[in-house]
């Protein structure tokens, strides 16, 4: 600003608007005893080749202390998750040593879970079926509804109703999980023990495998009741991420498939369906993740029982839900039991996560080749 | 407008009460919190001491004792007196708690069902399965029971209430001391868990044809249908208070160290067979003695005074007789 200053009052006329010379003057030295301003001044007002070298190196120099105190800066932000993301692996592992010693890889083999027992006998094979029963069934009702409704949205949906679909799916995702637990515990529980689990029980009295998966008696609370509730809770994943990749066909491929004479569902079958296939996967990897670990909704319908029975509509346990039942009155073994079931979750998720990571990456390789 | 005043007249009272130095702290059971905190109310009115309890559990109130960062400790599980005289704590029951079996099942009015031990030990051992049992049809030859699934519900927390549940039931069914045996968390055989008395009275509340246990306060206040039971005496009674009182009254407190005496199964008549007392726990000889002698004239002004207000609120004081028993241990064993 100074240096412009000068140049105006160095040639007056030159402009429409010419201060007096003395404010000028002031306003030049004013910015000589700054060193900053004179070397910009410099460089601005005498132009490139009378500012020697010496002069832009310091101008420069005097910019990278702002600009390096920057960099470490948001560089120790980005660390700092490095050392919290660290500090809770140790800190899961130092809690969960003494369960590990005593009980090693029996652990996860063992189904009796007796933690006043003397000594106490922890075995994580309950949770570990409950967390994974109710995440598979979850994903099998998920994946086709959340599939079904990102096609409706991206290939068939009159443009009217797009948007409000969307952001129902997109609200959905907002609803707190305490919610859903208590929609599950006061009407969703009472329902599905009313109507249709005593219609499953009977139709499926009898045959083999799945009249002991569809055995009763009906329950408010059950593996089946959470499953439906995490698959409520895991659907906008799925469809929001299929919309975003679904987005990414290029239309020249779609219409060529049009072109040909194919059905919308040849299209979405053939065209739309296999060159997603990765980022689908990706997504719902997401949703897995998300199912494996949700914790508050499934505490409150799940029932909290150990017993592994091969009936969905048995109460069982998962491993956060039995974390959160459990770990305010637990000490001792009993406590670094709970830890380490903590950190089973931990690695279960961080591998799914890790997968769906790694196919989403694939895909984006795909779409910028 | 009423509303808004009681919240501002709290605000002021929970605003001087911080201000003004808290002498006794205590820590532990959650069962007889709403106790604690009216009888701490009523006390600072008459002399201006107040009292800080929090309730973070049976477990952790002993741990809290015993590491010295409370004045006392509560707990709804006696500590035997080994382990007392380990520790150089004193223990006394403070007061009478209940439980009651509660069921939901259509057409059946509370107190018209009557169990036995014997048939709730095999209900939560998952061998009677049906309400039409035989064992259950037999205690009960003019009720009209349906032919559906028991739906068992019990506590998944680790909790003082679990156990008076599975202590009395240890006594009363051979099978289930062998196989489960009693404590604050056990290995469930069967049935939903549910979280706190709250959680196992809105399971109860909400599932047809399902049975559980709570402290007879919530029985009370959320409306259940409660259970009577047949005593050690082989007789059905009715949970009320005097039911309560006379189980209280019956234990043998005088012959008992550190008042180590769980009150389920007494004898007696009129007894109600699964009451449980909650304990307090003081160092013998605490390193603050000023607060030390604070909380004792606390507990001193609760049992002279406070009988009121646990008959409000359905806790069951103790009876006279033991009082003196406790208060004679206090000048016996606490150096001040």
């Amino acid at each position: 600003m100074v240096g412009r200053y000068q140049e105006l009052s160095a040639s007056p006329g030159a402009g429409l608007w010419s201060p007096p010379r003395g404010t000028s003057v002031e306003l030049a030295s004013a910015g000589k005893q700054v060193g900053i301003g004179v070397a910009e001044m410099a460089v601005q007002s005498e132009g490139m080749e009378a500012a020697g070298p010496y002069d832009r190196a310091r101008a420069l120099n005097a910019f990278k202390l702002g600009d390096v105190t920057f960099y470490w800066a948001t560089r120790a932000c980005a660390i700092s998750v490095l050392f919290v993301l660290g500090g809770i692996i140790i800190s899961l592992i130092v809690g969960a040593w003494p369960a590990i010693r005593e009980y090693g890889l029996s652990f996860l083999f063992t189904s009796r879970w007796a933690p006043s027992a003397d000594p106490p006998v922890l075995g994580a094979l309950g949770p570990i079926y409950g967390t994974l029963v109710t995440s598979v069934i979850a994903m099998m009702i998920a994946i086709p509804v959340g599939l079904g409704i990102a096609i409706f949205l991206t290939e068939l949906c009159p443009q009217l109703l797009r948007r409000p679909i969307g952001m129902a799916v997109e609200l959905l995702a907002g609803i707190p999980s305490i919610i859903y637990g208590m929609w599950g515990f006061f009407v969703l529980g009472p329902f599905l023990a009313d109507s249709f689990q005593p219609l499953a029980i009977r139709l499926f009295d009898g045959v083999p495998l799945l009249g002991t998966i569809f055995a009763g008696p009906p329950s408010y609370l059950s593996l089946f009741n959470a499953a439906l509730i995490l698959a409520i809770m895991v659907l906008p994943f799925i469809t929001a991420i299929s919309v975003d990749v679904f987005k990414t066909v290029p239309p020249v491929l779609k219409e060529a498939a049009y072109g040909v004479g194919c059905t919308t569902w040849e299209v979405v079958r053939n065209v739309v369906i296999p060159y997603t296939r990765v980022g689908v996967i990706g997504g719902i990897m997401l949703a897995l993740g998300r199912a494996l670990g949700e914790t508050m909704a499934v505490t409150f319908i799940i029932g909290n029982s150990f017993h592994i029975t091969g009936s969905v509509f048995s109460p069982g346990t998962t491993i956060s839900a039995a974390i959160a039942s459990e770990f305010a009155e637990s000490d001792g073994l009993h406590q670094s039991g709970l830890i380490l079931l903590g950190l089973l979750l931990f690695a279960l998720t961080f591998f799914v996560l890790g997968a769906a990571r790694l196919m989403l990456l694939r895909l984006d390789h795909k779409a910028g080749k | 407008m009423q509303f808004i005043k009681s919240i501002l007249a709290a605000g002021i009272v929970a605003a001087s009460t911080s201000a003004l130095a808290v002498d006794i702290t205590g820590a532990g059971a959650t069962f007889p919190f709403p106790l604690y905190s009216k009888w701490a109310d009523a006390y600072k009115k008459e002399t201006g001491n107040g009292l800080n309890y929090q309730s973070i559990g049976s477990g952790a109130g002993i741990k809290q004792i015993q590491a010295k960062t409370v004045t006392f400790g509560a707990s709804d599980m006696p500590l035997k007196a080994e382990q007392l005289e380990k520790d150089g704590l004193l223990q006394w029951p403070q007061a009478i708690g209940a439980l009651v079996p509660v069921v939901n099942l259509e057409g059946i009015k509370p107190g018209e069902l009557i169990f036995s031990g014997e048939v709730l030990g095999d209900i939560y051992l998952g061998k009677i399965k049906k309400w039409d049992d035989p064992a259950i049809t037999k205690l009960n030859p003019k009720l009209k029971l349906p032919g559906e699934a028991i739906t068992v519900v019990r506590r998944s927390d680790g909790s003082g209430t679990t156990f008076v549940w599975t202590d009395y039931l240890s006594k009363v069914n051979a099978e289930w001391k062998s196989k489960v045996g009693a404590g604050t968390a056990v290995e469930w055989p069967t049935g939903v868990g549910a979280k706190g008395n709250e959680g196992v009275a809105g399971n109860v509340g909400q599932t047809r044809n399902s049975i559980g246990y709570v402290e007879y306060a919530y029985a009370k206040q959320t409306k259940l249908t409660y259970a009577g039971v047949v005593n050690k005496a082989g007789k059905a009674v009715q949970p009320t208070v005097q039911s309560f009182q006379a189980a209280a009254a019956n234990a043998e407190w005088a012959k008992s160290p550190g008042y180590y005496v769980i009150l389920t199964d007494q004898p007696g008549e009129t007894s109600w067979p699964i009451t449980g007392a909650t304990f307090i726990l003081m160092h013998k000889a605490p390193v603050d003695k000023a607060a030390s002698a604070e909380a004792i004239k606390f507990f001193k002004w609760a049992f002279e005074k406070g009988d009121r207000i646990a008959e409000e609120l359905d806790y069951i004081p103790m009876p006279d007789a033991v009082v003196k028993l406790i208060e004679k241990t206090w000048s016996a064993d606490i150096k001040s």
